[in-house]
């Protein structure tokens, strides 16, 4: 009673703080700032809260938290647009709403789509905001019952969605798995620095590759090459249709599923060290097991824009829990919001143990502005929705240069580093043949996601659970068995048996046709294996004493198992069989306009340019050859295109402060910014 | 420009009275570079999220308060490779006109200390402006701290320890080796994200002994010490004017390391171990982080800085808003600044030797090759 007796009064004076007109005015501009942002793919939290830094020092704190808050609040909702419209996951938090957002969007349902993940997003919002108001007073004893082993216990379920998202081949979807943990594990290792797949002499390798790199070359480069190469728009019906309003419609529908996955988001939000990047995929998994009818799951099944919208929202309000009340960031947005925080007013607002009880007001007042510029962005979002779903008509020869030079850029983040164009392009090339050939690209990234964390609960666990066990068996046991540790167990193995018995009916990418080529499949099956043996050998190569090698060595193991039952498989069975899965061959793929190595090559040879010519004259030369040659326009209409798109490239990396990579002539000729 | 005309507004309203002293000064010297329109980049080689990060924001509005001509002073960060890549890329630099500075960190100075591989940069080339310093104060569950006599350790070595450790080679081999001079038993768990991690899973009894630096301890440690669920151990201590250890003055009431070992039986503060924790001690802590001009920059641009951060020290508020930020420790620069640098990048052929062999023996991390 006590706690409840504290806390109405500092909810009161929290609401009192808010309901300032001059709140809500800042509250608003951060809203509108982070829908810019958020609203280009692979630019969120981070980049927004840098944009305001410099603001930050000396401003009255209630209103600097109304700033940072609405930004940061309206990242998950925004980020939509690209992952329904193009296809594109816009940020880790909505990878999962792409896979029947997207379809949804070619069926000329974007609208309804977008409503319809707005409305759960502003509801996972608010859901999320209620339940911290009152978990936020005993939340503290609580996380701290989440040890190693129940992190550890926590991402393995998470891994079990693979069973769900692994496609009709469920061995292949366990291997894509595999490989996508490999490819998480590439660089220094955690425990004691040792290189995998990696060498000093390329720096490059040793930091592992980046999530928004992978997401963007997993999801975004497949989807950009094929809508290309069908010359069409992205909506196959001229008209949009499906408003607004059956988008709400179809979220009220499926109000419990939508209060059901912003429980998951808070719930997995709170738990630090996991961040946001699995929750979506939790929720998607979960939307799938409760819908009777599976079958139209990948096609545009509204649930699956539902689930994982209403959770992303929720999580970004159960990941104040551990950044306020820990002080350490459940992301990389959080961990700016931190040390912004620090450079308000005079500092005295300490985020860490004490924050409860000296700021309990402070810590309302931000959960409550969060949900605020939720309601805030939702609306101005769906507002905008209906004028941006047009974009899904537009011939998307038009769209495409413009959208992969957005996610160039994004792809830099503050490395720029033209390595990181090469990797976003390599990972690129790797998802348009996993997506050629069947292979589940959800599953490669839940596994690259988690891959980090679960090498590092893995190893922390197993260190721990040895200390306790020389204690005494009894203590070890109670270490790594806890209740919790055995809810999750028995979570896990009923969605990985339920998931695999379901998974042929859910066909999350879409139906892919056999046909009658055993050849290119087999060429693919052979180079993932022989990368995945490679790595298993290059695991094993590390001084045994390591901990660094035990994980890829696991992996690869456990892989490579599967990749010899496909093996077999392919050579017993005729090429009729689903296992030989071919885009190539049946479908949209196969009567495309333009070949596959065509269109890729332009990609290419904006690569190519950017390592001669610097970045942005590589740009300019690029999307003035596409627009002319590849799109056909005018050249009048084909100037303005590039003038315009330099034009913009230059204005985001003045505003956030980046760079271009430079090529080889900026080393014998110095250039002017944005040139040199 | 308007962002930063904004803050330049906000910021105004705190120092108007500083920039008033620092114009009179820097007119006095005669010899400033003018950094009028401007830009300046202030190269910090973590990533948006880090310590770093938090120090360079919080001075980078100040200094573009005191530098001639109010340039725009923006942070840009470069991470990669445990900050060697950005001090690669510093040492690329050539010395134009005083826009580009580099703010370094102990991350930066061990691997240079120890011979890392990709380390092609060195801090002799550099320019030091500013160094600022910080502690650490290690700290204990109360049931194990009350095992301790006074300040002999002795009565912990029969305790097995777990402790969240970031990486065998960073500022926690200050902390690891101490204990281990101690003679306590401690397991390192690797792979630990940050110190706050390592703090959760003190918190989660997972960990029985952690460490802080000041800052963390201060908002993170000291709410626990008041519930009674730690108990802080020892500090590493600060450096006087004549380079010995004496207490941390932020906590005058915490013995040092330097104390708990000359009352503990089997730990010598002389010896080759006490010259290299010591050693690396300095380099991580009392001149963690710094501020540089590239090779070959003007006496004029170097007086300029320097004359910059002393205005931003001289300020009135200062110690009122840095304490909450950075903690009571020497902002130093000039001579002080230089002398700092010395201590942290220059460490003996037997300290390094010793430390190296200690992490091949203790972790089987090899930094020969």
């Amino acid at each position: 009673m006590d706690v409840i007796m504290e806390a109405l009064p500092a909810l009161g004076s929290a609401w009192g703080l808010i309901l300032q007109p001059i709140v809500l005015g800042y509250l608003i501009l951060g809203v509108v700032m982070g829908l810019c942002i958020g609203v280009f793919p692979g630019l969120g939290g981070i980049a927004g809260l840098s944009l305001l830094l410099p603001f930050m020092f000396g401003m009255d704190p209630i209103l600097g938290l109304a700033l940072m808050v609405g930004m940061v609040a309206v990242v998950p909702t925004s980020d939509t647009f690209a992952s329904v419209l193009m296809g594109i996951p816009g940020s880790s938090a909505s990878q999962a709403t792409v896979l029947d957002g997207f379809p949804m969007a070619k069926r000329g349902q974007a609208a309804r789509a977008l409503s319809a993940a707005f409305a759960s997003s502003l509801f996972g919002g608010l859901v999320g905001a209620a339940f911290l108001t009152v978990f936020i007073l005993i939340a503290r004893p609580i996380v701290l019952e989440f040890r190693t082993p129940e992190l550890l216990m926590i991402t393995i379920f998470g891994l079990s969605m693979v069973g769900i998202l692994a496609g009709r081949v469920a061995i292949k979807g366990i291997v894509a798995a595999g490989l996508g943990m490999l490819v998480g594990t590439i660089g220094e290792g955690a425990s004691s620095g040792d290189l995998r797949m990696a060498s000093y002499d390329y720096p490059y390798m040793t930091d592992g590759l980046k999530l928004v790199i992978v997401g963007l070359g997993i999801f975004a480069i497949p989807e950009i090459i094929s809508l290309l190469r069908q010359d069409r728009a992205i909506s196959q019906e001229p008209q949009i249709g499906g408003g607004w309003i059956d988008g709400v419609r179809d979220w009220f529908a499926n109000i419990w599923l939508s209060v059901r996955c912003s429980i998951i988001g808070v719930i997995v939000g709170v738990i630090p060290g996991l961040g946001g990047s699995v929750v979506d995929w939790i929720a998607y998994g979960h939307a799938v097991q409760t819908t009777k009818d599976k079958s139209q799951f990948g096609k545009g099944e509204v649930r699956g824009v539902i689930g994982p919208e209403s959770s992303n929202n929720a999580k970004e309000g159960g990941g104040l829990v551990p950044t306020l009340l820990f002080g350490i960031p459940g992301s990389g947005s959080m961990a700016i919001f931190i040390g912004a925080i620090a450079l308000l007013g005079s500092g005295q607002i300490e985020v860490g143990p004490a924050m409860l009880k000296n700021n309990l007001d402070i810590t309302y007042s931000i959960v409550w502005l969060l949900a605020l510029a939720n309601v805030v962005g939702t609306v101005i979002c769906i507002a905008a929705s209906g004028g941006i779903a047009k974009l899904t008509t537009i011939r998307f020869a038009l769209l495409a240069p413009f959208l992969f030079m957005i996610i160039s850029f994004a792809a830099f983040q503050s490395g720029q580093n033209l390595m990181d164009l090469v990797a976003l392009l390599g990972i690129g090339f790797l998802g348009l043949m996993l997506r050629r050939f069947d292979w589940s690209r959800p599953a490669f990234l839940i596994g690259f996601v988690l891959s980090t964390p679960a090498e590092t609960y893995a190893n922390q666990a197993v260190q721990i659970a040895q200390s306790q066990f020389r204690k005494s068996f009894g203590e070890g046991l109670d270490y790594i068995f806890s209740p919790i540790v055995i809810v999750l167990v028995v979570i896990t193995v009923f969605s990985v048996v339920l998931g695999l018995r379901q998974a042929k009916t859910i066909l999350a990418e879409g139906d892919v046709q056999s046909g009658s080529n055993k050849r290119a499949p087999m060429v693919m099956l052979l180079a993932v294996t022989a990368y995945i043996a490679y790595a298993f050998y290059d695991a094993a190569s590390i001084p045994s004493y390591s901990r660094d090698r035990v994980f890829p060595m696991f992996v690869g193991g456990v892989s490579l198992v599967g990749c010899a039952i496909l093996i077999i498989r392919m050579m017993l069975k005729p090429e009729s069989d689903t296992v030989f899965a071919d885009r190539e061959l049946n479908g949209e793929e196969a009567s495309a306009a333009h070949g596959l190595w065509p269109t890729l090559a332009w990609f290419a040879g904006l690569l190519i340019l950017t390592a001669l010519l610097g970045f942005i004259l590589a740009l300019g030369l690029f999307l003035f050859a596409f627009m002319r040659y590849r799109a056909s326009v005018s050249t009048t209409f084909a100037t303005v295109y590039t003038a315009a798109g330099i034009a913009f490239m230059c204005g985001m990396a003045w505003l956030l402060n980046r760079d271009f990579p430079p090529g080889l002539l900026q080393d014998y000729v110095t250039l002017p910014w944005p040139l040199g | 420009m308007s962002i930063f005309k904004t803050t330049r507004r906000v910021a105004s309203g705190l120092v108007a009275a500083a920039a008033a002293t620092f114009a009179v000064q820097t007119q006095a010297g005669g010899h400033g570079i003018d950094l009028t329109g401007k830009t300046v980049e202030w190269i910090i080689p973590f990533s948006e999220t880090g310590g770093s990060a938090k120090w360079a924001n919080f001075y980078a509005p100040l200094l573009s308060e005191a530098l001639p001509g109010e340039p725009t002073v923006v942070v840009k960060f470069m991470p990669g490779a445990g900050s060697t890549k950005g001090a690669n890329y510093f040492q690329s630099q050539k010395f134009e006109d005083g826009t580009t500075i580099f703010g370094s960190s102990g991350s930066t100075q061990f691997p240079f200390l120890l011979g890392d591989p990709r380390v092609r940069f060195d801090y002799a080339d550099w320019n030091v402006v500013l160094a600022s310093g910080t502690g650490g104060v290690a700290y204990l569950p109360p049931e194990l701290a009350a095992k301790m006599d006074g300040l002999d350790a002795s009565g912990l070595r029969d305790v097995d320890f777990i402790y969240g450790n970031q990486g065998a080679t960073r500022l926690d081999l200050v902390p690891t080796l101490a204990w281990e001079m101690l003679g306590l038993n401690v397991e390192s768990v690797m792979g630990v994200k940050g110190r706050g991690d390592g703090r959760l899973m003190f918190e989660r009894g997972e960990a029985n002994i952690d460490y802080q630096t000041s800052s963390s301890y201060l908002s993170g440690v000291t709410p626990l010490v008041e519930a009674g669920t730690a108990v802080p151990m020892m500090t590493w201590g600060a450096l006087d004017d004549d380079g010995n250890i004496v207490r941390d003055p932020t906590f005058p009431d915490i013995p040092t390391f330097k104390e708990l070992c000359e009352a503990t039986e089997g730990c010598a503060t002389s010896g080759e171990a006490w010259d290299a924790w010591k050693a690396f001690f300095i380099a991580g802590f009392p001149a963690q982080k710094m501020v540089f001009l590239p090779n070959g920059a003007s006496d004029d641009a170097i007086a300029t800085y320097t004359a910059a951060f002393e205005a931003v020290k001289a300020r009135p508020d200062f110690a009122e808003i840095s304490a909450a930020r950075l903690g009571v420790y020497p902002q130093m620069t000039g001579a002080a600044a230089n002398a700092a640098l010395a201590s942290a990048t220059k460490v003996s052929p037997e300290a390094k030797a010793f430390i190296v062999n200690w992490l091949q023996e203790k972790y089987g991390v090899s930094l020969n090759n």
